[in-house]
């Protein structure tokens, strides 16, 4: 099984990287925005998928990220990508900041919260927030980033750095479900009151899974104002959230590669099919209506970790 | 030295004083019995001693230590496991996650080594496995433990959640009604696990309304009606004592 699955993904990754060769620049650009997405989707399942923590306003921790970067630049002129980990710094805080007060809210009330979370964001960037986010026309002129010494500037160079760092999240993102994090975030989904009571600091694992998703929401917001040179608060709406959420939901929450399907499916699909585009939204909603009827656990579910028993010493455990 | 020492505590909803002025102690290694009618107030004892209720009044020493007013996880890792009346596995995991559920409290990986799965990590991964299988294969559910949770009989439910609250490493170890819905081969081979567990150095408070099985493993009964204690010795005094018999059977000039 954990075979045939590392064959997928080793031969969708030899897809990918051969693909560019065969497209013209505005569907490479297609597929920048969907591993763009796909990188947000997978941040936002560790808090949504995972946790079970609805969250319908990680275009925050994304915007937050990206004007740090651009800020940074801008000013300073400190290269983008070095400032990855300072964008994974600033979201992160600002999650553990926002989250800690609202983190015992259940269900239906943390994510009309999280909305407003991500409405504050986006108002405090239009209102030009301590003078320094340059209000509603946002901050021009950021610098390509630069990776031994090439400045990655065409679409082509931008794939390869954009799913350079899906694959990095992807691996990451599989151990992480594979570990005592991982399962924590689990257990708390299923029974709160049970985890709680086996031990588990729940509150401790909310707040760091937000942290985790947002930090990594940050570092895509990094690259997303590094490939645009330009950013407004209008790239991060609602809308943007809305997106990321129901790309999570429709492509299978917790699953890696539901996730990677829903983002080729609902970023994908719209280019494709240019034509419909009035009709998007109507579409939209009708698959989302479908799926909760028919499939609720998404395209491609998680399925239970698999753990191999026979490595297990039978002494090593004893005490 | 008691293990466990509860003193004068007091716990109300609203108007209803669910738990009135009770004090008992539990002595390490023994197998103690909280008995009453419904409602009389012994799960919520549990849950003011587990930490997810706080107490008005009164206090709860482990190990001389004071816990009313620690939040659960951290009174699950002092020592104290518990079982839930209803139960409350991790139902969409497999019987082997919800042991190891246990064991997090017992383990220190935190976001970085479990995202780079460092050498430490993966080594305290192996050694957790192996004890899961352990307690696992103590509770007679090795065979099982690839299922999911849900899939497994209501007794053999039970007995995970058994299993998950031994993973913990308890010193006491508080049982809500382990033998609720099971049959008498399983009461009886609860039984033994028990004693079993007690021979193994748990110190063990049971709530239970199978009076036999009370009656057969419990050294010590304390007998709740009301919310307050009404008695507490050993089998044989509280099967005569006139309070109890009247909070179960009710006296005849009642009617």
């Amino acid at each position: 099984m954990i075979e045939r699955r590392n064959a997928i993904y080793i031969a969708v990754a030899i897809v990918l990287a051969i693909v560019p060769a065969f497209l013209n620049a505005y569907w490479v650009d297609v597929l920048n925005s969907i591993g763009i997405y796909a990188i947000l989707a997978l941040s936002l399942n560790i808090i949504v998928g995972h946790a079970g923590l609805f969250n319908l306003g990680h275009a925050a921790f994304y915007a937050i990220g990206a004007y740090t970067a651009a800020i940074m630049n801008t000013s300073f002129g400190i290269p983008v990508l070095w400032l990855l980990p300072l964008c994974a710094f600033t979201a992160g805080l600002f999650a553990l900041i926002v989250a800690r007060p609202i983190i015992h809210l259940r269900g239906d009330y943390l994510c009309i919260v999280t909305i407003g979370v991500g409405e504050i964001v986006r108002i405090a960037l239009i209102n030009n927030v301590f003078g320094i986010t340059g209000g509603a026309n946002g901050i021009f002129g950021i610098d390509r980033p630069t990776l031994f010494g090439l400045t990655i500037r065409s679409p082509y160079q931008f794939f390869y750095l954009i799913w350079i760092f899906a694959g990095i999240t992807i691996f990451l993102f599989h151990l992480l479900e594979y570990s005592r994090f991982g399962r924590a975030l689990n257990y708390l989904r299923e029974d709160e009151v049970a985890a709680e009571g086996s031990g588990i600091n729940i509150a401790h694992y909310k707040l760091a899974c937000f942290v985790v998703g947002a930090a990594w929401a940050g570092m895509v917001g990094n690259i997303y104002a590094a490939k645009m040179t330009i950013i407004s608060p209008e790239s991060y709406s609602f809308w943007e959230s809305v997106l990321m959420f129901t790309i999570v939901i429709l492509g299978g929450s917790g699953s890696i590669p539901g996730v990677l399907l829903g983002a080729f499916l609902i970023i994908g699909l719209p280019e494709i099919f240019r034509e419909f585009a009035n009709a998007r939204m109507l579409i939209f909603g009708a698959a989302m209506v479908v799926m909760m009827i028919f499939r609720t656990q998404g395209l491609l579910p998680s399925r239970p970790r698999t753990y191999d028993l026979t490595k297990v010493g039978a002494g090593e455990g004893s005490s | 030295m008691s293990l466990l020492s509860i003193k004068r505590l007091t716990k109300s909803f609203g108007g209803l004083t669910a738990v009135n002025n009770v004090s008992f102690d539990v002595e390490a290694g023994q197998i103690v019995g909280l008995i009453g009618p419904n409602g009389a107030g012994k799960t919520t004892v549990f849950n003011l001693i587990t930490g997810i209720y706080r107490a008005d009044q009164g206090e709860i020493l482990f190990d001389q230590q004071p816990i009313s007013r620690l939040p659960t996880h951290r009174t699950i890792t002092l020592g104290i496991a518990r079982t839930f009346q209803t139960i409350r596995l991790f139902q969409n995991l497999s019987v082997l996650e919800n042991v190891l559920s246990g064991r997090h409290c017992r383990m220190k990986s935190g976001v970085l080594s479990s995202l780079f799965h460092t050498p430490g990590q993966r080594r305290e991964e192996r050694s957790a496995l192996a004890r899961v299988l352990q307690y696992l294969e103590f509770v007679g559910l090795r065979e099982q433990v690839k299922q999911l949770a849900k899939n497994l009989s209501y007794g053999n439910q039970r007995l995970l959640e058994i299993a998950r609250a031994l993973a913990t490493e308890p010193r006491l170890l508080i049982l809500d009604e382990p033998a609720g819905g099971m049959n008498e081969q399983e009461t009886s081979s609860l039984v033994s696990l028990i004693q079993k567990m007690r021979a193994n150095g748990i110190t063990i408070l049971l709530i239970e309304h199978d009076m036999s099985l009370v009656m057969r493993v419990c050294e010590n009964i304390v007998v709740l009606e009301y919310g307050s204690k009404i008695a507490e010795g050993s089998p044989e005094e509280i099967k005569q004592d006139p309070r109890v018999i009247e909070a179960y059977l009710g006296t005849e000039d009642e009617e």
